[in-house]
């Protein structure tokens, strides 16, 4: 039975063209694409005022909501901001570190530095973020023990805490973009640009930058992208502050058309920031 | 290059109208049927069979202890050994929560404040309790059965749980002189700006209500539940002039028991049992009712319509509603119990004094957590009060801006 089922897939070449993309293709559309529609169809529903329950009639009276109360207006502001600021914070912390470990460290410390960045993400999500809290905490946390007697105190708990919190999180994912990036960089280019008369911050500008913008593009996406939705983070260590993820978990639960219709937000966001980064040419070399 | 681009436009197009059908298949055409015109039809369970093996709970923190938390706090092994029930408790940090887990359809027994159990009701999440297949329910304090939030038409969909007052918690060694009034966490030139704390949910909106009634009485607030838009307004303002003194919002009761323990937080809305918990832990805290009074919750456990375990279910209710858990239960949270023979059966012989199980003069001023609906429920028919979904908004705004 076997060898006439063999037969049949090895002389119809289209019958194993559609075995094999059955399963994913309908993973992408079903699970994937399916319930992204889903959900941006619920976002024009509404919900009975008084049981919770959702009505299913086509309406535009949460977009209504969403665009006349400024509070929303606010919350992307901020968590634009927030993401933006990550995402500086990742790669002015990363190239440095990229920099060193493909281009100066030997190949033996190489190996386990590559090690050393990955493991953090390893650790629970959770766990990094309560370590945080802990070194964060206003009065007696780490950060205030260790650099009280030199006068400077922890941020506390809000949004420079969340910046650092997202920071440290998203890091090892704008290191190793970066570090493939720079990796593929010849080392005759550094030297070239030195003989031609370049010092250093030139030839890091005109040389290097350019070359590895793509990675810089691709560690962007991640960092951008993962903190446009976060909300673990803010409930944690940002105190009473509230980001377009936070608003999207309160009203799951209660009213669901409403946080459909918060999370197209971030959704539009990441669909222009990647035609952006399209028009760029940033994706045709990666 | 053209037939692969042709190619790619075919499969992008047969995605597109794949994922339609999807949708256009998942809609139903109806609205729903539930309005809040009348309660919908769930049938009562009219007997009771052998147990299931499990039962699924939602429960406030605090209320399903089966010695993990502490070894000596246990009211759900002895249950289990007795009936063959194997409990599952899921924690609730606000009623919302609360109504959203029973609106999955996977929980069986739900402890519901009076801020959910009418939604519970009319959204037809919750079934009518046969209080007949209830022994303990005759012991129950009468003036906890068919209260308004717990029944409806004569019909009773609940069993009392216990109830308790919303506290004002205060680190003693930090917060001198010891507060007396809600004022202390609404002024504004709070020598603690930026470590008080409120309580995360829309029904906090009552508690400011309930100092406005005290304090602005021009604004005729007679019921903390019952707002109309101008006294709703103004309880907003109140909320939007404290929260700069807020440091955190809590939902988590560990997060905020670990406040208070950190200094975090020297002030705020709390339960008796985070006092507790903070007390065994070396705080020096104490949570008092202040003189304007306070919100509360009068809890009950109602049993889902679409239960899977329903005889476990009610097993459980009987359970928890008996002297013993009863007292259990009351005595480890910090609230009245339910249950008028519980009083006998508390190790601190003076529980049920302390918390005024009996005492109807304290709870003359403690506001049991309700669903607020445009029909006032303090009786006025001249206005329309702000219902629960502008509350949830509200709120929503005010947390974020």
């Amino acid at each position: 039975m076997l060898h006439s089922l063999s037969n049949l897939f090895h002389k119809n070449q289209r019958l194993r063209l559609v075995a094999l993309l059955t399963t994913p293709v309908l993973w992408l559309v079903v699970a994937y694409l399916g319930a992204l529609a889903m959900l941006l169809v619920t976002a024009f529903f509404t919900i009975d005022s008084f049981t919770g329950n959702v009505i299913q009639q086509f309406n535009l009276g949460n977009f209504h909501d969403m665009l006349t109360d400024t509070a929303y207006k606010n919350v992307v502001l901020r968590t634009l901001g927030i993401a933006i600021s990550v995402t500086i914070l990742c790669t002015v912390l990363a190239i440095p570190m990229a920099f060193y470990m493909a281009k100066i460290a030997r190949p033996y410390s190489q190996k386990i530095l590559v090690a050393l960045v990955l493991t953090p993400l390893w650790a629970s999500y959770l766990v990094k973020i309560y370590a945080w809290r802990t070194m964060l905490e206003p009065g007696n946390g780490v950060l205030d023990w260790l650099l009280g007697p030199i006068g400077i105190h922890s941020p506390g708990f809000g949004g420079p805490a969340i910046i650092i919190g997202l920071s440290y999180l998203w890091l090892p994912y704008m290191i190793l973009p970066i570090y493939a990036g720079l990796e593929r960089l010849p080392n005759n280019l550094l030297d070239a640009s030195g003989d031609l008369g370049a010092h250093n911050f030139y030839t890091f500008r005109k040389v290097i930058l350019p070359l590895i913008f793509p990675s810089l593009v691709a560690g962007s996406m991640f960092t951008f992208s993962l903190s446009l939705g976060d909300y673990i983070t803010a409930q944690i260590i940002g105190g009473k502050l509230q980001m377009l993820g936070n608003v999207v978990y309160q009203n799951f639960s209660i009213n669901l058309p409403f946080a459909a219709t918060i999370a197209m937000i971030p959704v539009s966001i990441m669909a222009l920031y990647l035609y952006l980064v399209r028009r760029t040419g940033a994706l045709v070399s990666m | 290059m053209e037939v692969q681009m042709h190619k790619k436009r075919l499969v992008s197009l047969i995605a597109v109208a794949s994922v339609t059908a999807l949708i256009l298949a998942g809609c139903s055409s109806g609205s729903d049927s539930a309005s809040d015109s009348g309660v919908p039809k769930v049938d009562m369970m009219k007997a009771l069979g052998a147990g299931e093996g499990q039962v699924n709970l939602v429960a406030w923190a605090g209320y399903v202890e089966n010695g993990s938390t502490d070894p000596n706090v246990d009211w759900v092994t002895g249950f289990e050994k007795e009936t063959g029930c194997k409990v599952n408790v899921k924690n609730g940090a606000t009623s919302d929560d609360m109504v959203a887990l029973m609106k999955t359809g996977e929980y069986d027994v739900v402890s519901a404040s009076g801020d959910a159990s009418l939604r519970l009701i009319y959204g037809g999440d919750v079934a009518p309790v046969n209080t007949d297949l209830i022994p303990n329910y005759a012991d129950i304090f009468e003036n906890l059965k068919m209260q308004q939030w717990n029944s409806v038409d004569g019909v009773a969909y609940g069993i009392p749980h216990g109830r308790g007052a919303n506290l004002l918690a205060y680190r003693t060694d930090i917060v001198k002189p010891a507060p007396t009034s809600w004022a202390s966490v609404f002024d504004v030139n709070s020598p603690y700006k930026g470590k008080i704390t409120a309580y995360d949910s829309p029904i906090y909106i009552a508690d400011a209500a309930l100092y406005l009634m005290k304090t602005k009485p021009e604004l005729g607030i007679k019921y903390p539940y019952a707002l109309d838009q101008t006294q709703f307004d103004a309880a907003v303002e109140v909320l939007k002039a404290q929260k700069p003194l807020i440091g955190e919002y809590w939902g988590d009761y560990l997060k905020h028991v670990a406040s208070l323990k950190s200094g975090g937080t020297v002030l705020g809305t709390t339960w008796q049992v985070n006092i507790n918990l903070a007390k065994g832990e070396g705080t020096k805290v104490e949570g008092i009712k202040p003189s304007e009074g306070s919100t509360g919750w009068s809890d009950t456990w109602m049993v889902s319509s679409k239960a899977k375990n329903p005889n476990c279910a009610y097993m459980w209710m009987n359970h928890i509603a008996s002297p013993a858990a009863n007292a259990g239960v009351a005595e480890w949270f910090g609230e009245a119990p339910s249950n008028a023979k519980s009083c006998d059966l508390t190790a601190d012989k003076n529980h049920c004094a302390t918390f005024h199980a009996a005492d109807d003069a304290y709870w003359a001023d403690v506001y049991y957590w309700n669903t607020p609906t445009e029909v006032c429920l303090d009786g006025r028919t001249d206005v329309k009060c702000v219902p629960y979904a502008v509350w949830v908004k509200a709120w929503s705004s005010l947390r974020n801006s």
